[in-house]
């Protein structure tokens, strides 16, 4: 009874709308540990979190993606400024925003069939054959997190057997 | 530049920020810094549990209105200053919290006496840090003091390894600190303000809820004055509770769970809520989804995060209330508003007041714990300092005791920690040596932290325990007395220990009455004693506190008792 109502919260929140929040931080040890801490304590769902260095060595931007109304995203933007180590929190306005996300995507690929219709599908979504074993192809894709999930659904016939994605990047366009 | 170590760059940190006691215990991690305090100018407070060294800075705190210092040694130390800090963070005291830590290369090796005190702290300070170079310690011990006690107040922790503390460095004091992602002050928005004034202008039935911010801020004079100039009712959350003097014509005293009967009934009457730095928190207003219902709602806070975290809102002034309130006075003077203190809601309250006076009935016994407190009150100077445990015995002192000088009282009242208020009022005393200050206590949460005692005595920092002594954890009895169909479980302290010799043996003084005589008694040899005097009070196991919200329910479903 209990999977089942956990499974309709899930649900539920799938059709919340998508959000990307980009946060700017200090670079020191400890930051992300603050910041996924608050999420946990505030009872947040992160759908992906990413870090990387920018063109300043001492900032880091985080970009997080979530899937929440505007009261909680509102609460949670406020909770997050209120870190001392955040120096930035803003939501990107989705229309106005390149985001890209990358996947490694590893399958099934015994027969020679299988192959070409893989390096066909790859070739439509614009991915990249990285690896090819004796029983396995390892394909690079990206895109924005749909695309990903587009292709995986397709190749999910040949049987999938790992991914690996980054989760999202995102930045407003123009200046 | 000199050349010291980091204990001293340490000690040398403190006394530039001008603090004049800490409270500590010491242990392997922090050896250097107790040996630096032999120099210190400033004092040492040995305390029995480093629990009551962080409420007793914490009590310090909140009279003295600047940060209070607490030392712990690393692993144990560390984490018994946990409940303090974390008692700091839920009621936004200022609080600096020194703990030692095993040395930088051994962090990570599970060593003898390491806890990741950074991590276990993180949900219950406003920051912390762990400096890895003796030369970072002065400018963290800035920034810790700065962060502390700016904006929303908050504990900050600050962890210092052992070979950081010995290690030997040029050492500098810098005059000017930045943080960068760090920005506490806010000026209120004067047009959020026109708007503020705009709704209360509407309303017919205003009312301020004044929270715990106005005490944070010192906002005391701004408060009466705007209450003056809308000549309407003022209630206050529990952390309020003294924000707004209680014997005002005003005044009507705290709403929530254990709140006054007239407050929690009146502020359902109102049309407009003028809350001034309070949370909306569960125990105050009840169930979020009913509270403020058709009404209003204007909501000033130093927290722009608290603007819509509980309850939405009309109309939010994000700033130090104190500056808000000093603004709206203003505006409302310049335009000449000063409301009729002959006004039918004015009328309204007087007439709940009368009806729940005569309503509410107390105990036939002699007894009583609002018997006692309503002695206490009377025979208190209205400037002593007075704070409470956790429980029935707080919940009696915010309903029976009323506060007359603003910011003269203090409780757990967001993490409710039992044991909190007696070190706190050790803390307050060494705050304010010169009034006197009590501590409105249970037996069960006076045991928490009792050895607390030898502190009080030894260290000169005499208080009175007002222990209203019923052998019980007597909140949780009335719970089960009334949710639990009398199942009693876990309650009963079976008349143990004896409250005046376990004062005695401890050098201070207990007196045990059996009468409201020897009370009156009791309470003026307390005032007259320079030792910490325990006044053990007998109450009866099955009195209740009355009115009760339960949880879950509005204000509105107030059971009045009986």
């Amino acid at each position: 009874m209990s999977s089942y109502n956990s499974e309709t919260e899930i649900i539920e929140q799938k059709t919340l709308p998508y959000r990307i929040l980009s946060v700017i931080v200090d670079n020191k040890p400890g930051v992300l540990f603050r910041v996924t801490n608050l999420f946990r304590a505030r009872n947040f769902n992160i759908e992906s979190i990413t870090v990387g260095t920018t063109e300043q060595h001492d900032i880091s931007r985080m970009t997080i993606a979530i899937q929440s109304d505007s009261r909680t995203t509102d609460q949670l933007v406020k909770q997050l400024r209120k870190l001392i180590d955040i120096i930035e929190v803003r939501i990107l306005n989705i229309e106005n925003t390149v985001f890209r996300e990358l996947a490694l995507i590893k399958m099934k690929a015994r027969d020679p069939t299988s192959r070409m219709e893989i390096t066909h599908f790859a070739n439509i979504f614009r991915a990249k054959i990285l690896d090819v074993g004796k029983d396995s192809m390892m394909v690079e894709i990206t895109g924005t997190p749909d695309k990903i999930d587009a292709f995986k659904s397709i190749v999910d016939t040949y049987g999938i057997i790992q991914i690996a994605r980054t989760g999202i990047s995102a930045l407003p366009r123009g200046v | 530049m000199v050349e010291m170590i980091g204990a001293k760059a340490l000690i040398a940190s403190l006394e530039k920020e001008g603090v004049d006691i800490v409270f500590g215990l010491p242990g392997g991690a922090n050896l250097p810094i107790y040996d630096e305090l032999v120099d210190a100018n400033f004092r040492h407070v040995l305390v029995r549990h480093e629990q009551a060294a962080a409420h007793m800075a914490d009590g310090y705190a909140r009279i003295k209105r600047k940060a209070g210092v607490c030392i712990a040694t690393s692993g144990p130390g560390a984490t018994n200053l946990i409940t303090g800090i974390a008692t700091a963070h839920a009621d936004s005291i200022p609080m600096v919290a020194i703990t030692g830590q095993v040395p930088v290369a051994m962090i990570g090796k599970d060593a003898f006496q390491e806890t990741d005190i950074i991590g276990i702290s993180n949900p219950c300070t406003k920051y912390a840090f762990q400096p890895r170079k003796a030369v970072e310690i002065p400018e963290v011990i800035k920034k810790a003091f700065y962060i502390t006690e700016s904006g929303r107040p908050g504990p900050v922790l600050v962890d210092i390894p052992k070979d950081v503390q010995q290690e030997k460095a040029e050492i500098e004091f810098p005059e000017l600190i930045k943080v960068r992602g760090y920005k506490p002050a806010f000026d209120p928005d004067l047009s959020q303000i026109e708007k503020a004034i705009d709704l209360i202008m509407k309303a017919e039935k205003p009312i301020i809820m004044a929270g715990g911010g106005v005490i944070l801020s010192g906002a005391f004079n701004e408060l009466q004055a705007l209450a003056e100039i809308l000549m309407c009712p003022v209630v206050t959350t529990f952390k309020g509770k003294g924000g707004f003097p209680e014997n005002h014509p005003l005044a009507m005293g705290p709403i929530g769970m254990h709140g006054h009967a007239e407050a929690n009934k009146i502020i359902i009457e109102a049309d407009c809520i003028i809350a001034i730095g309070a949370r909306f928190s569960d125990r105050s207003v009840g169930r979020f989804d009913e509270f403020g219902k058709g009404m209003s709602i204007i909501h000033l806070d130093v927290d722009p995060a608290e603007i819509g975290k509980n309850k939405s809102v009309d109309v939010a002034v994000v700033g130090d209330v104190k500056s808000s309130l000093r603004t709206i006075v203003k505006m409302l003077t310049t335009k000449g508003i000063r409301k009729d203190p002959d006004n039918s809601w004015l009328k309204r309250r007087k007439e709940l007041i009368e009806y729940y006076t005569s309503t509410i009935k107390d105990y036939s016994r002699e007894i009583t714990a609002k018997k006692t407190l309503k002695k206490l009150r009377e025979l208190l100077p209205s400037k002593s300092i007075v704070t409470t445990e956790v429980g029935q015995c707080q919940m009696w002192a915010s309903l029976h005791f009323d506060v007359i000088t603003p910011g003269t009282f203090f409780s757990s009242t967001g993490l409710g920690t039992m044991g909190f208020g007696f070190p706190a009022s050790i803390g307050a005393k060494a705050a304010k040596p010169d009034v006197p200050v009590i501590d409105i206590a249970g037996d069960g949460s006076f045991n928490m932290t009792e050895n607390s005692l030898a502190v009080s005595v030894l260290e000169k920092l005499p208080v009175i325990v007002f222990l209203l002594n019923n052998y019980m954890l007597g909140m949780v009895a009335q719970w089960q007395r009334t949710f639990y169909n009398r199942r009693y479980m876990g309650v009963e302290q079976s008349r143990c220990p004896d409250y005046v010799k376990l004062a005695e043996s401890y050098g201070a003084q207990g007196i045990r009455v059996q009468s409201m005589n020897d009370l009156d008694k009791a309470i003026k040899t307390g005032l007259s004693s320079d030792v910490a005097t325990v006044i053990d009070i007998p109450i009866d196991p099955e009195e209740d506190v009355y009115p009760f919200v339960a949880p879950g329910s509005g204000l509105k479903d107030m059971i009045v008792g009986g």
